[in-house]
């Protein structure tokens, strides 16, 4: 029953084919079996059973909820209360969250069980789950060689492709959710900037950071997305726009719906099979009734260091928190700088240290105008270009990620090519649109690639509707029809 | 324009302030842990104050109420769409690392406070803007030799930035100022102005500079927290800066620190150790946009403020201006006032009594019992018709001190104490005539001395006269019948 999608599990509880209970043990037990993947960070088994206990209790006594019983996995950068919440840091390494997080309190309030934490890149800063203290992530598509799940939430995307939960959530701030569900064959959803709170998340970028379902099936994601999304009063950011059943989606006709293909998306240096797999899941759509556009996007190439100036600079700020005085790591230090100093240097990895230092840097007296401002410029220039797009189409289809998941020490070794990873997916941050990366198929190499939806602002039943339609057609195998 | 002279010329002073005023407000700008003073340190502290990870700024909607009343105050422009930046600087009370400020488009533009010069003139002291920003935590450094301590209570706690054009010249004139500033935010009520809780502090920037030449190079001085010290620091750079230059050195640009203790100004930091803060927008916060008519309607809650109640009180009841200035200077002052006044007949001279009396008597008795006018033991009603009984020669202002001290032990109106008493004012001339008439036959060897020309011992009969009144005899009646009695 581990293989089954979330809305399988949902079915098989309600009537009483299994119980949360064998359920939540066979997760735990799975979870054990794989914990060579290092997909979770922390394993809450104990309160997952207790949890499973009664939710059986309330689908005995017919008060069932939403998600009643489905054990799920969280990215540890969800607060999650009186359970460790690390966001992959040595900072954060013994940190208890007194409070829960919208999205997560939400799922809880739904029904579900949490099975645990899963690892990420530290602080969500990576694309390959390479940066995180608590270890790399193996993706469970590996064979002969290891490989990277992408990143940065990339537990959990090896822990809904090993089947070590039904779902999970992840965070989006410049393809988390999407890239790593490309490299590890899964559905990935990044909604619409503001339709999800952000609050009890720790903060990466708060401009472009969103939560996301990642899971086995595109109507998986349809669910659990109804149940994360609309306003929260504690999230400024958030949006009171009406949630639709986004669920209701799937499986929609997409005949007479156009699909766009921006030329901007072919890039030097793609890989080519991303490329045939890309014109392959145009053709599918095309054969379910849809109309093929060819647009352009002519500031798309300005994204990727527009994102990188924006990104860092608010992570520069958010992280600056993180020094030693409240809560979380300190090292010691007979002065308040020297503890900062010590506390920062040893707390961070390279990859944050880094950012923080670019960050710093763009938004100086002196690089402001030249950075930050003019990349807000180039933002809104990006912006524009999806809005008046989107006037002529009604989904844009492109690859998720120019390549298939790379092997460990195989990733590129300069950051920049590493940054290159988001080039597909930084687009949707910048410009607050919603994505989804649905597998398509696998390459030579056996490895998966995933296509990526882009939809108009709060829109993301389109992605539902098409992205259903592309999964039908792809016919992707789930690795355990892979016989893994 | 007052110049400052010294053996080498005139100087004249430039001065401009940025004041820190605390919003009234039950809860935080961004959160909603209570503002209270007086509680256990950390005890007034949400998660959001304490900068645990995924907490976020919700706007408290009453703070930018406060502020735009503050604005339209102080005929400032209301931006109809402000925003909120980060200034970033790394500090212990400094939770986030950041501080929530509005660097690039505050919510208030311009406006003015109106002072009066030490030559009596009215002058504007223009403002640049207000801002909101949020208030960091306190460090403790004094509790131990090796520790600081951190209190967040204040962290988070809605401050509103009133900057000032350079436009005040003298420690007069920013004292004034701050004074008026104090004055109208407390008749706001959007700030209680309690330096000593430090709900309002001051840095002051100031320069000096040859008249028609151009301004000098400023100091700016932090920690000015009574308007005592404002005009003891600014005296302070005044002279330090004039030393400099006149010793032919130049005034380096630089931030420091006033000592309440010593009454100096030591540097603090210079120009160039000045922290770049990396102001950028806050991304946690959508543009705060206000509706006109949100506006319109805070405009229609703007009390009568200062000037113009001073000038009102000047108008209807001929109230010197001084008299004006000190009854409107405290809006509860002035509401006391003129509740009094209206408890009676309000005509003009009984006006000027009044305010004589409240500035003089009944503000001695609140000094001594140390009380505010709103917890005086004297009511307004029982003021006016204290007033009223002096003016219509019921009693004496002599006897009325007297009423007055019983009053405020008592709590009765001055009628009854003066009924209980016995002490209503003799106004019959027959009476006063045959008291006058007793007195003068005793001492028939005086009045032959004053016939002699001792014209001092006019004083000495009517004092024996009012020994023998009890003190009740109406003055100047008294005055009138010796006259004609010592005429005769």
């Amino acid at each position: 029953m581990y293989n089954l999608s979330l809305h399988e599990i949902r079915k098989g509880l309600l009537s009483k084919k299994f119980s949360s209970l064998e359920l939540t043990r066979c997760f735990i037990n799975r979870i054990e079996k794989f914990c060579d993947l290092n997909a979770f960070i922390t394993v809450s088994a104990d309160l997952a059973l207790e949890s499973a206990e009664r939710s059986d209790k309330r689908i005995a006594d017919g008060k069932s909820r939403g998600l009643e019983g489905i054990p799920l996995a969280i990215k540890d950068l969800f607060l999650t209360k009186g359970i460790r919440t690390t966001a992959g840091s040595k900072m954060l390494e013994n940190f208890i969250p007194p409070y829960e997080s919208t999205v997560t309190s939400r799922l809880l309030g739904a029904g579900a069980i949490f099975l645990g934490k899963t690892n990420m890149d530290e602080f969500a800063m990576g694309s390959a789950n390479v940066t995180s203290y608590y270890g790399r992530v193996v993706n469970p598509w590996s064979r002969d060689k290891k490989l990277v799940p992408g990143g940065s939430s990339g537990g959990s995307a090896a822990a809904v492709a090993a089947h070590l939960c039904v779902a999970a959530t992840g965070s989006d701030t410049g393809g988390s959710v999407r890239q790593p569900a490309a490299f590890s064959g899964i559905v990935g959803l990044k909604p619409t900037y503001g339709r999800c709170s952000r609050y009890g998340m720790v903060a990466f970028a708060s401009s472009l950071d969103q939560a996301g379902p990642m899971t086995k099936t595109v109507r998986d994601a349809a669910i659990l997305l109804k149940i994360i999304a609309g306003y929260d009063e504690k999230d400024s950011t958030s949006f009171t726009e009406e949630v639709p059943d986004f669920e209701s989606f799937a499986g929609k006709s997409i005949k007479g719906l156009k699909i766009g293909i921006p030329k901007e998306y072919r890039i030097p240096g793609m890989s080519e099979e991303v490329i045939d797999f890309w014109e392959k899941g145009a053709a599918l759509l095309k054969d379910a009734g849809a109309e093929i556009v060819d647009v352009s996007l002519p500031y798309s190439k300005y994204a990727l260091p527009a994102y990188y100036i924006i990104a860092t600079a608010e992570a520069s700020s958010n992280l600056s928190r993180y020094d030693g005085v409240r809560y979380g790591f300190r090292a010691g230090g007979l002065t308040l700088n020297e503890i900062y100093e010590n506390t920062r240097a040893e707390g961070f990895g390279d990859e944050v240290k880094r950012r923080i230092l670019i960050g710093t840097y763009v938004l100086s007296a002196g690089y402001y105008d030249a950075y930050y401002i003019k990349a807000l410029k180039v933002r809104k220039l990006i912006r524009q270009d999806f809005i008046s797009t989107f006037e002529k189409v009604d989904v844009l289809l492109t690859p998720t990620a120019p390549t298939s998941a790379f092997a460990f020490n195989e990733e590129p070794q300069d950051p920049i090519t590493m940054y290159l990873n988001d080039i597909f997916t930084v687009t949707a941050n910048i410009a607050g649109l919603p994505g989804i990366s649905v597998p398509i198929g696998l390459d030579k190499l056996g490895r998966p690639i995933g296509l990526q939806l882009l939809a108009p602002h709060f829109r993301e039943e389109l992605l539902v509707q098409v992205g259903a339609a592309l999964e039908e057609a792809a016919n992707f195998p789930s690795l355990k029809e892979m016989g893994r | 324009m007052s110049y400052i002279e010294t053996s080498s010329g005139k100087w004249e002073v430039v001065v401009g302030l940025e004041v820190h005023a605390q919003v009234t407000s039950s809860s935080k700008l961004f959160s909603d842990a209570p503002t209270g003073f007086g509680v256990y340190p950390n005890e007034n502290v949400a998660f959001f104050d304490a900068a645990i990870p995924g907490t976020l700024p919700v706007v408290n909607s009453f703070c930018i109420d406060q502020a735009i009343k503050t604005g339209l105050g102080l005929n400032g422009t209301v931006n109809l769409t402000s925003l909120f930046d980060r200034k970033n600087y790394f500090y212990a009370d400094l939770p986030t690392g950041y501080q929530i400020t509005q660097f690039y488009h505050p919510i208030i533009s311009g406006g003015y406070v109106e002072i009066e010069t030490e030559e009596g003139e009215i002058k504007r002291v223009n403002l640049d803007h207000i801002h909101l920003e949020q208030d960091a935590g306190k460090s403790i450094h004094d509790q131990s030799p090796t520790k600081t301590f951190v209190d967040l209570n204040r962290s988070g706690v809605a401050l509103m930035e009133i900057v000032t054009k350079p436009d005040m010249r003298s420690a007069e004139e920013a004292a004034s100022f701050l004074r008026k500033l104090r004055s109208i935010l407390r008749y706001l009520k959007t700030c209680d102005g309690n330096m000593d809780e430090g709900s309002m502090r001051a840095d002051v920037n100031v320069s000096v500079h040859r008249p028609g030449t151009e301004y000098g190079t400023r100091a700016e001085v932090k920690n000015v927290n009574s308007i005592k010290f404002l005009a003891a620091a600014v005296n302070f750079e005044v002279e330090r800066q004039i030393s400099i230059l006149e010793s032919g050195n130049e005034v380096k640009q630089e931030t420091r620190l006033f000592d309440s203790s010593t009454g100096k100004t030591k540097a603090m930091r210079s120009k160039e150790d000045a922290p770049d803060y990396r102001y950028f927008p806050e991304p946690d916060l959508l543009p705060l946009v206000l509706e006109q008519s949100r506006i319109d309607t805070i405009r229609s809650t703007i009390p009568e403020l200062p000037d113009s109640r001073a000038r009102r009180l000047q108008l209807d009841y001929d109230l010197p201006h001084y008299d004006a200035c000190l009854i409107t200077s405290e809006k509860e002052v002035a509401d006391f006032y003129e509740k009094a006044l209206g408890s009676v007949k309000s005509d003009k001279e009984l006006a000027k009594t009044l305010s004589s009396w409240i500035i003089g008597e009944l503000f001695a008795l609140l000094n001594k019992h140390g009380k505010t006018i709103l917890e005086s033991r004297v009511s307004p009603e029982h003021m006016g018709e204290l007033i009223f009984l002096i003016k219509t020669d019921v009693i004496s202002g002599k006897i009325a001190k007297d009423v007055l001290e019983l009053m405020w032990e008592t709590q009765k109106p001055p009628t009854d104490i003066v009924e209980e008493k016995g002490w209503k004012q003799i106004v019959s001339v027959d009476i006063i005539r045959d008291s006058l008439k007793e007195v003068l036959a005793k001492h028939s060897d005086k009045v032959a001395e004053y016939k002699g020309g001792k014209d001092k011992l006019f004083g000495f009969f009517i004092g024996q006269a009012m020994k023998e009144t009890q003190g009740k005899a109406n003055p100047q009646i008294l005055n009138e019948v010796l006259e004609e009695l010592l005429g005769e």
